[in-house]
């Protein structure tokens, strides 16, 4: 997988390293499917290897579904602001029904990055959260999952600060505010637009690569039609072309299979890394909401806190009995407010990191991808010119 | 499905004059040269070809042939020594790529030696063997100019009705001719009239069928789209004429491209007065006079109109050789032949069978060709924001990276359609012979109703004579009315006579047809083994050529990237 990125960790992978080494390996295999008809659904099986001390080593086993890998994603969204979480891949709520093979091999493909990726994060391997999907029992996940739906997964403190903003945003567009507060940092809105842009390239390049698939799947089915009447057709000839209508039917039928297969590979070694490229921008973006909603707290805070100084300042001088409870309010609004501005500059900084390493890993993972593409069409182009080339000196054996 | 189409078109338009933009700063190993606007402006008129009509084998116009890399048939090359480059190309590997691709001067070539044979000329995508009876004679017939002409008032209808003329440029080295080269004016009205005589005259050959009337079309479709597709039709067809060993010598089509002025060939009678004229012998034939089939009219089909008589007798005797209990008194007995009618039919069916997978296969590496040149566009767009926006040193390399996997996709893309268009001209040979067995039918036809007319009148031979007997066996019976009896039997034995000599003729235009038919099926054989060996060949090599191509570029850019490679892999 991404040897990189796991030397890039604290951790190496290698279970073959020493036991001295620290090591958190992780994979996501065999896919069954469980349950019936709507209610049916896909289960992994988890394997973790690893010595580290708060994990049940050598090795543990645990079954998850997708909604599991889900609340994992939300969890580490929740705790780590700032980083860029690795994407999932989509819900389909349409396709679930069907789950083709090559879905669910797709989306296990997905889900191991997804793990191994989390693993392999400075900051995100340390998690809790990480530990107790890698581990916990079957019913303490579902227990867990079925706690954390999207409405209530916010704590009551979370929803009054909801209520706040929606307050605040309204008092604002009310007092002719209409602008949300924004950071005016030239160098950020430049990665904002950058990533804006990068999203709607990338989705392009991603849609054409698919249809790329496509015309592979199209050009096998139509060779393999060809490859048939051109075999019924050597069938009405007699002597050298009718054998020769034959052969050529055969290769067209074979060449239909490789091309089948090469647009197997083609969608897994190179759409799919490009639809993970679009997620990955994806998950920026949410973490660039998340440092917008954290740079307004910080300053709405910052703003109340002032208006209380202010009020703290006027009941001292009028020397008025509120003065104490005034005081507390205040040295508790402080303190919120210095909380907040360090979670903003911590995202600050874990973004500018996370933004490093998203380029690099980036130039990596695009850099396989493109490599797997090429050498497969040169693969392919090459396949089809032997099996012609095979075929001529046949047909010189009996053209006129 | 068009719209969509068109729309895609105009969408890949604006694209490839982005593309045309674009500085691919590799050399191209094109040997164009700058393979980028030449080949580009070549893709749209073969796509535009391809996308205004709706059947993807129809014939490719003028443009693209102008290139030459679009233009070579290798396969015609090798078959003459003395316009081939290397014989020996298509055994060895690697060399198609380079070898067959490079350009040579296809249309001066096959001209100057005059190895044009009859039909076959670099402008059409007719792509068939013909065989003159000399190797140096040549026949080559351009149709152009087309005009709008008044009609010179014959109508009864006040104002003029316009028609459009053709004109018909000849060119020929044949003593047969009056001239080396000249030219005439016709409309489609003397096409029409140009096949039926043909048709009349030449029963039990494979004719050429003539362009269709296409009366619908001429109204729905623009003015100037439809007069330009009946003119390369006419072409067409006339190419064939002309290249048919018999045909090209026949007066009709003498008559046709030479004689100026008014075609001084019998139209058709219109309905109208063949019904006229129908409706006057129909009396005189049912009551006995002029009953007998006149020898002359005996070679030709029973028309509508004048030979209701014998239309009506044909039928009924063709009803009862279906249905009737007993054979008739002559047969299609010629084994051979019903094998080969067999033969035929299946034949027919799988071809149209494989033209139509043809045509699946030629759209499927169009949009192949299409797909992958919307990816390279994608991916240079990314590149040029990458390069532009970029903060890190790894943005800018991975900007370089996929500059190469576009420039490769490009290239790839351009191949494709350079290999569809060669392979919509090779696997077109499927089509014309899909063509061709309409001729076919035509002259198996032509064999069937001479036979039905045989048996017509074996037949009424044969209820003659009947009759003739039972006259004279009546002949002791009936006191005085002998002198009537006696003039019967005469009268009936001129008719007899009569009948008799209709009968000889009757029967050798039918073996004359059914030898017609048998020298055309061998020559059709012959020919059809070449072009299907010819095309196959052609078909192939066209495809290792562009594979070989196609592999190169994308193995190159394999090669560049062999860095990211993992070691699973």
């Amino acid at each position: 997988m991404d040897q990189q990125q796991r030397s890039s960790s604290g951790y190496s992978h290698s279970p073959r390293s020493p036991s001295s080494q620290p090591y958190l390996s992780v994979s996501v295999t065999d896919p069954v499917k469980l349950g019936n008809g709507v209610q049916s659904y896909i289960s992994y099986r988890v394997i973790t290897k690893t010595n580290l001390p708060d994990y049940q080593g050598p090795e543990k086993i645990v079954i998850r579904r997708y909604s599991d890998f889900v609340w994992l994603h939300d969890r580490l969204f929740e705790k780590y602001k700032g980083v860029f979480i690795p994407p999932l891949p989509e819900k389909s709520a349409v396709e679930k029904f069907r789950f083709s093979a090559e879905f669910i091999e797709m989306r296990r493909q997905a889900l191991d990055v997804f793990v191994n990726r989390i693993a392999s994060h400075q900051e995100l391997q340390q998690s809790e959260d990480l530990k107790t999907f890698l581990q916990a029992e079957e019913e303490t996940m579902e227990r867990l999952r079925s706690h954390e739906s999207s409405y209530f997964k916010k704590k009551p403190a979370d929803l009054l600060q909801i209520f706040k903003d929606v307050q605040s945003r309204v008092s604002d567009v009310v007092l002719g505010k209409e602008k949300p507060v924004e950071e005016s940092n030239p160098d950020y809105e430049k990665l904002k637009h950058y990533i804006f842009e990068l999203e709607n390239h990338l989705a392009e390049a991603q849609k054409h690569a698919y249809r790329l698939v496509k015309r592979h799947r199209e050009l096998g089915q139509s060779l393999s039609d060809f490859g048939k009447a051109a075999k019924l057709l050597g069938a009405c000839e007699s002597n050298g072309l009718g054998k020769a209508l034959t052969e050529l039917g055969a290769k067209s039928e074979a060449l239909s299979i490789r091309l089948q297969k090469e647009a197997h590979q083609l969608l897994m070694n190179f759409e799919e890394p490009l639809k993970d490229y679009v997620r990955a921008v994806q998950s920026i973006k949410e973490t660039i909401a998340e440092r917008a909603n954290a740079f307004r707290q910080q300053c709405e805070l910052a703003e109340t806190m002032k208006l209380k100084e202010i009020n703290l300042d006027k009941l001292m001088l009028t020397r008025s009995d509120r003065v104490g409870e005034a005081e507390i309010e205040y040295r508790e609004l402080k303190a919120d407010s210095e909380e907040a501005a360090r979670r903003f500059e911590s995202i600050v900084r874990l973004m500018s990191e996370e933004i490093v390493r998203f380029q690099d890993q980036k130039t990596i993972d695009m850099g396989r991808a493109f490599h797997e593409f090429a050498k497969g069409q040169a693969r392919l182009a090459n396949s089809i010119a032997d099996a012609w080339r095979s075929l001529l000196p046949k047909l010189e054996a009996c053209s006129v | 499905m068009m719209g969509s189409e068109n729309e895609a078109e105009s969408q890949l338009f604006a694209s490839r004059e982005e593309m045309e933009n674009l500085v691919l700063d590799e050399p191209s190993d094109n040997p164009n040269g700058n393979g980028g606007s030449k080949s580009f402006s070549d893709y749209r008129s073969v796509m535009s070809s391809l996308a205004d009509t709706h059947h993807p084998l129809s014939p490719l116009l003028t443009p693209a042939d102008s290139d030459p890399l679009l233009a070579p048939q290798p396969y015609r090359d090798l078959r003459n020594p003395s316009l081939s480059h290397d014989n020996n190309s298509y055994i060895e590997p690697p060399a198609y790529a380079d070898v067959i691709f490079s350009p040579f001067d296809e249309n001066t070539g096959s001209e100057i030696n005059g190895i044009d044979s009859p039909g076959r000329s670099s402008d059409s995508s007719l792509s068939l063997s013909r065989s003159p009876s000399s190797s140096s004679d040549y026949i080559k017939i351009t149709v152009s100019n087309p005009q709008k002409e008044q009609e010179t008032s014959n109508s009864l209808v006040p104002g003029a009705s316009t028609y459009v003329t053709y004109l018909i440029t000849t060119r020929t080295n044949i003593p047969e001719f009056n001239g080396s080269e000249f030219g005439v004016r016709r409309r489609f009205k003397d096409v029409v009239t140009l096949s039926d005589r043909l048709a009349e005259a030449y029963r039990g050959f494979f004719i050429p069928p003539r362009p269709d009337k296409s009366v619908v079309e001429s109204q729905v479709m623009q003015k100037q789209e439809f007069v330009e597709q009946r003119r390369v039709a006419l072409e067409k067809y006339l190419r064939r004429l002309a290249a048919h060993p018999i045909l090209w010598n026949s007066d009709e089509l003498k008559v046709f491209l030479q004689v100026q002025g008014k075609l001084p060939l019998a139209t058709s009678t219109d309905v109208a007065s063949r019904m006229l004229d129908g409706a006057v012998n129909l009396p005189k034939q049912l009551f006995g006079e002029g009953s007998t089939v006149a020898p002359q009219d005996v070679v030709q089909p029973a028309k509508g109109g004048r030979d209701l008589l014998r239309l009506f007798k044909e039928l009924k005797q063709s009803v009862s050789n279906d249905w009737g209990g007993s054979r008739p008194p002559v047969v299609e007995e010629d084994k051979e032949f019903l094998e080969k009618k067999e033969k035929m039919n299946e034949f027919e069916l799988q071809l149209s069978n494989a033209s139509q997978q043809a045509e699946s296969l030629v759209k499927a590496q169009q949009d192949m060709g299409e797909t992958m040149g919307e990816l390279g566009l994608a991916f240079i767009k990314l590149t040029k924001f990458e390069t532009e926006e970029a903060m890190f040193e790894s943005q800018r390399v991975r900007a370089g990276d996929m500059k190469n996997v576009a420039t490769a996709a490009v290239k790839a893309s351009r191949f494709y359609r350079e290999l569809n268009a060669q392979t919509v001209k090779h696997l077109d040979t499927l089509h014309e012979y899909l063509g061709l067995m309409l001729s076919v039918h035509g002259a198996f036809a032509d064999r069937s109703s001479a036979l039905l007319t045989v048996q017509t009148l074996l037949s009424e031979l044969s209820s003659l004579h009947t009759r003739a007997e039972k006259l004279e066996a009546a002949s002791s019976k009936i006191f005085g009315g002998d002198k009537s009896r006696i003039r019967r039997i005469e009268e009936l034995k001129e008719t007899i006579r009569a009948t008799e000599d209709a009968k000889s003729v009757a029967v050798r235009e039918y073996e004359r047809i059914k030898e017609n038919n048998r020298t055309e099926l061998e020559r059709m054989e012959a020919e059809k083994h070449a072009d299907f060996s010819n095309m196959l060949k052609g078909f192939v090599l066209n495809q290792v050529g562009y594979a070989e191509k196609i592999a190169n570029v994308w193995a190159k850019v394999a090669e560049e990237t062999s860095g990211y490679a993992t070691d699973s892999a």
